[in-house]
C-alpha cells in the first residue's frame, strides 16, 4: 500500500546537523571568531545592525557567523531577538552637529567650515583585486596601519563642523523643518501596524530598516525618469554621536556611551508651489555605522515619498508611499517569497481540477462543434 | 518538555495582551482586519507568523494542541510550529481533531466537525480578499467601510463570462455575519461551507500584513455566487485510495512516470479513523 511520505521530524533534525556541517566547513581550518568578525567584517556588521534595528556589533557579528554570512539572514536574527526585548526607557534625540566626525564630504561646496574630510572610504580606490591580502598572516604595510588612527575615532565632538543643511538655512534658502508643534513622539513601527497614509517619522523609520538592495534600486529608479528630484548630495558624514538619556529620577542628561552612525542630506530643486517659493528641500538618511550607500539611497527615496505633499505630481513607485513602504522589509519580502517553498498540494490540487474541467469543457465543445462544420462544407 | 529559558508560548505578557485586545475586538466585529502590532517571530513571515503569534496569545498550560498544514500533521511545516509550542509551552500536542482545543492550521479546514469550546487558528498570507483587484489598502479599508464590494462581484462575473465558471479555487471570498467580505485564507472552497455557522471559534492571524480577523461561533458564513451560478464545491470521481472516504478533500500523489496517481485524504488523521472505522467493522477496500 503507498504510504505519503511526507516529511517529519527526523528530516528536520537531520536538516539542522547538515545545516551546522556546511556552516563549520573544512575542521581543519581554525574556526571564526566572533571578534574577528566584528573587526574584519565591519561593513557586514553595520548592514546587519541597520536593517536589524539593534545597535550591537557583537550580536550582530554572531548572527553573521550563524547565518554563513548570508546577510538577509543575520538581520532576521536580530530583528528576532529584538523583537521581545522589553524597553527600558527612551534616549534623547541624537545630535550629529556634534559628531566625532571620522569623515564628511560635500558635493555642494569646496569648502566649508570644518572642512571636507575624506577619512577611511572605498571611493578612490582602483578595484584591482590585492593578490597581497591572499597570504595569510599580516600584510607588510600592517604595521604602518595599525598605528595610524582609529578609522571610528571616539574623539571630543568637533563642534567648528556645522551641518551643511544649517549652513544654506541662514539664508533661507532651504526648506525649514521646524519640530512639529507640542513634539509628538515619533510613530513606533516595531510597536504599531504600519498603516496608510503613514507620517514621516513612520515613513523614515521603514526606509532605515529597508533592505539596502530594494532602497537603491529604488532610488536608482528616480535618477533614470521615475520621479525627477534633482537632488544634491549637501553632505554626507560618519562618526561617533553621543547617546544620552535624561532619566526621570535624576531630571538631567547621563551619557550611556557613542554609537557610530553614517548620516546623508540630500538637497534637492524645487521650483516652487502656490505656497512655497522656489527653494531647495531635503531627502534625509541615516544608517548604524558607516553605511554610506544605503544612507544615500534612503535620502533620494525620502524626498522621492514627499511628491504628495510637496504638490508634486505622483507618478513613479518611489514616490508612491504604499508602493514603497509595504514591499521594502526584507524580512516580509524575503518570507513571503521563500514561503513558496511550503507546501501547496492542497491549493494546486484545486486548480488542477479546475485546469482539467475547463479544457474538457473546451474539448466538449470543440467535438459538438465539428460535425457542424463538415455539414456545412457539403451544403 | 518546556524550555525554562524561554518565555512561556515566547512572546512576552505585555504583547500577548495586545494581541488578545485585537482578538477581542475581531470578534466583535465578525471579518473586520484589525490592524495589530505584529512582531518579528523566530520563524519567517510566510511561515505562519501570524497564526503562531494568535496560538501563543490565547494558549494556555492546559490546552491541548493540534498543528495541521495541508490537512496534514506530518508536513514539515507543521511539525516545526509544534516543536515550536512544545519548546515554549509544554502542552500536550495530538493529532486527533476531537482532542484538541486549540488547531492551527495552513490551508485546511478539518473533516472532523468541531464543535463547542474549540478554537481553529488560521495563518493567513494575505488577509485582504481584494487586494488583487486593489493594491492600496487606503482603497480597499474605504470599500469596506463602505460596504462597496461591486469591485469583488464584477471579478466573479467576469470569470463566469470569460470561462463559464468562477475560476476561483481557494481562499473564495465570503460574507460574515451579511457584512464584511471576508478571505477565508487559501482553504480549498470545499472546506468553505464548513465554517459556516461552526460551534468553535475562528481566529485568523496574519503577521506580516499585521492584521487579526475572526468569526465567531454560530455565525454565518456565506460563499459569494449568483443566483443562476450558485456557489459549489470540488467533488471527486474516486474515493480515498487509503480509506475509501468519498466526502473528504483528496491530494492527489504521483505514483510512477507512467500516468500512475492515487488519490488520497489530505486530512490525514480523518484518514487515518476512517482506515481503523472500516478495519474493526471488518470491511475491506
Amino acid at each position: 500500500m503507498y504510504v505519503a511520505v511526507k516529511g517529519g521530524e527526523a528530516a528536520i533534525l537531520n536538516s539542522y546537523r547538515l545545516l551546522a556541517q556546511q556552516r563549520r566547513g573544512n575542521p581543519a581550518l581554525p574556526e571564526l571568531s566572533v571578534e574577528q568578525i566584528m573587526a574584519q567584517l565591519r561593513l557586514a556588521v553595520d548592514r546587519v545592525m541597520t536593517e536589524g534595528s539593534v545597535y550591537d556589533p557583537h550580536l550582530a557579528a554572531l548572527a553573521i557567523k550563524q547565518s554563513a554570512g548570508d546577510l538577509v539572514e543575520a538581520i532576521f536574527l536580530l530583528r528576532a531577538y529584538r523583537a521581545t526585548l522589553p524597553r527600558l526607557g527612551y534616549t534623547q534625540a541624537i545630535d550629529t552637529g556634534r559628531m566625532a566626525l571620522a569623515r564628511r564630504v560635500s558635493a555642494t561646496f569646496k569648502d566649508l567650515p570644518g572642512g571636507q574630510l575624506l577619512g577611511p572610504t572605498y571611493d578612490y580606490t582602483q578595484r584591482l583585486l590585492d593578490f597581497g591580502l591572499l597570504a595569510t598572516g599580516t600584510a607588510p604595510d600592517a604595521a604602518a596601519s595599525a598605528a595610524g588612527p582609529d578609522p571610528v575615532p571616539g574623539s571630543a565632538p568637533s563642534e567648528a563642523a556645522p551641518r551643511v543643511i544649517d549652513l544654506l538655512n541662514q539664508e533661507g534658502l532651504v526648506e525649514d523643518q521646524a519640530v512639529p508643534a507640542g513634539d509628538p513622539e515619533p510613530f513606533d513601527l516595531t510597536r504599531q501596524p504600519l498603516r496608510f497614509p503613514a507620517d514621516r517619522s513612520a515613513r523614515l523609520q521603514n526606509l532605515a530598516r529597508a533592505d539596502e538592495g530594494f532602497l537603491l534600486a529604488m532610488a536608482y529608479s528616480t535618477q533614470r525618469g521615475y520621479a525627477e528630484s534633482h537632488p544634491f548630495v549637501g553632505e554626507i558624514r560618519f562618526g561617533t554621536v553621543d547617546v544620552c538619556i535624561v532619566p526621570e529620577e535624576l531630571g538631567f542628561e547621563i551619557s550611556l556611551g557613542d554609537i557610530a552612525v553614517t548620516e546623508c542630506q540630500m538637497v534637492n530643486q524645487f521650483k516652487g508651489s502656490q505656497s512655497e517659493p522656489p527653494q531647495f528641500t531635503r531627502g534625509y538618511g541615516l544608517a548604524f555605522g558607516h553605511s554610506e550607500r544605503k544612507a544615500m539611497a534612503m535620502s533620494l527615496v525620502d524626498r522621492a515619498l514627499r511628491a504628495q505633499e510637496l504638490g508634486e505630481a505622483v507618478t513613479a513607485p518611489a514616490q508612491m508611499p504604499e508602493f514603497v513602504m509595504s514591499h521594502s522589509d526584507s524580512l516580509e519580502s524575503s518570507g513571503f517569497v521563500q514561503h513558496l517553498k511550503l507546501p501547496h498540494y492542497v491549493d494546486f490540487q484545486s486548480e488542477l481540477d479546475l485546469v482539467r474541467k475547463m479544457r474538457q469543457a473546451i474539448a466538449r465543445e470543440s467535438a459538438a462543434a465539428e460535425p457542424d462544420a463538415g455539414d456545412a462544407e457539403h451544403a | 518538555m518546556r524550555d525554562p529559558h524561554i518565555q512561556f508560548a515566547y512572546l512576552d505578557e505585555r504583547t500577548k495582551r495586545m494581541i488578545r485586545r485585537a482578538i477581542l475586538k475581531a470578534v466583535a466585529i465578525p471579518g473586520y482586519q484589525v490592524p495589530f502590532g505584529s512582531r518579528e517571530m523566530p520563524l519567517p513571515y510566510g511561515w505562519g507568523t501570524g497564526g503562531i503569534q494568535v496560538t501563543a496569545s490565547i494558549i494556555g498550560a492546559d490546552d491541548v494542541l493540534k498543528v495541521i498544514d495541508q490537512g496534514a500533521d506530518d508536513t514539515v511545516n507543521a511539525v516545526n510550529i509544534r516543536r515550536f509550542f512544545q519548546r515554549t509551552t509544554g502542552v500536550d500536542v495530538t493529532t486527533d481533531t476531537t482532542a484538541a482545543s486549540i488547531i492551527q492550521t495552513r490551508h485546511r479546514i478539518p473533516e472532523t466537525p468541531l464543535r463547542e469550546g474549540q478554537i481553529l487558528v488560521y495563518q493567513v498570507p494575505v488577509p485582504e480578499p481584494m487586494q488583487h483587484l486593489e493594491p492600496l489598502e487606503v482603497e480597499t479599508r474605504k470599500l469596506h467601510a463602505l460596504q462597496e464590494y461591486g469591485l469583488m462581484h464584477v471579478n466573479l462575473y467576469e470569470d463566469l463570462a470569460h470561462f463559464g465558471q468562477i475560476a476561483t479555487t481557494y481562499d473564495y471570498p465570503v460574507l460574515v455575519n451579511g457584512r464584511y467580505i471576508m478571505a477565508p485564507s487559501p482553504i480549498p472552497k470545499f472546506d468553505n461551507p464548513k465554517m459556516h455557522m461552526s460551534p468553535a471559534l475562528q481566529l485568523f492571524g496574519a503577521g506580516r500584513e499585521k492584521r487579526i480577523y475572526a468569526v465567531p461561533p454560530y455565525t454565518s458564513v456565506e460563499s459569494l455566487g449568483f443566483e443562476d451560478h450558485p456557489f459549489s464545491v470540488q467533488r471527486w470521481n474516486q474515493p480515498c485510495g487509503i480509506c475509501g472516504a468519498r466526502d473528504s478533500f483528496l491530494d492527489e500523489v504521483i505514483t510512477d512516470d507512467q500516468g500512475g496517481r492515487l488519490f488520497v485524504c489530505s486530512d490525514s488523521d480523518y484518514c487515518a479513523k476512517t482506515q481503523a472505522a472500516a478495519t474493526s467493522s471488518g470491511t475491506t477496500l
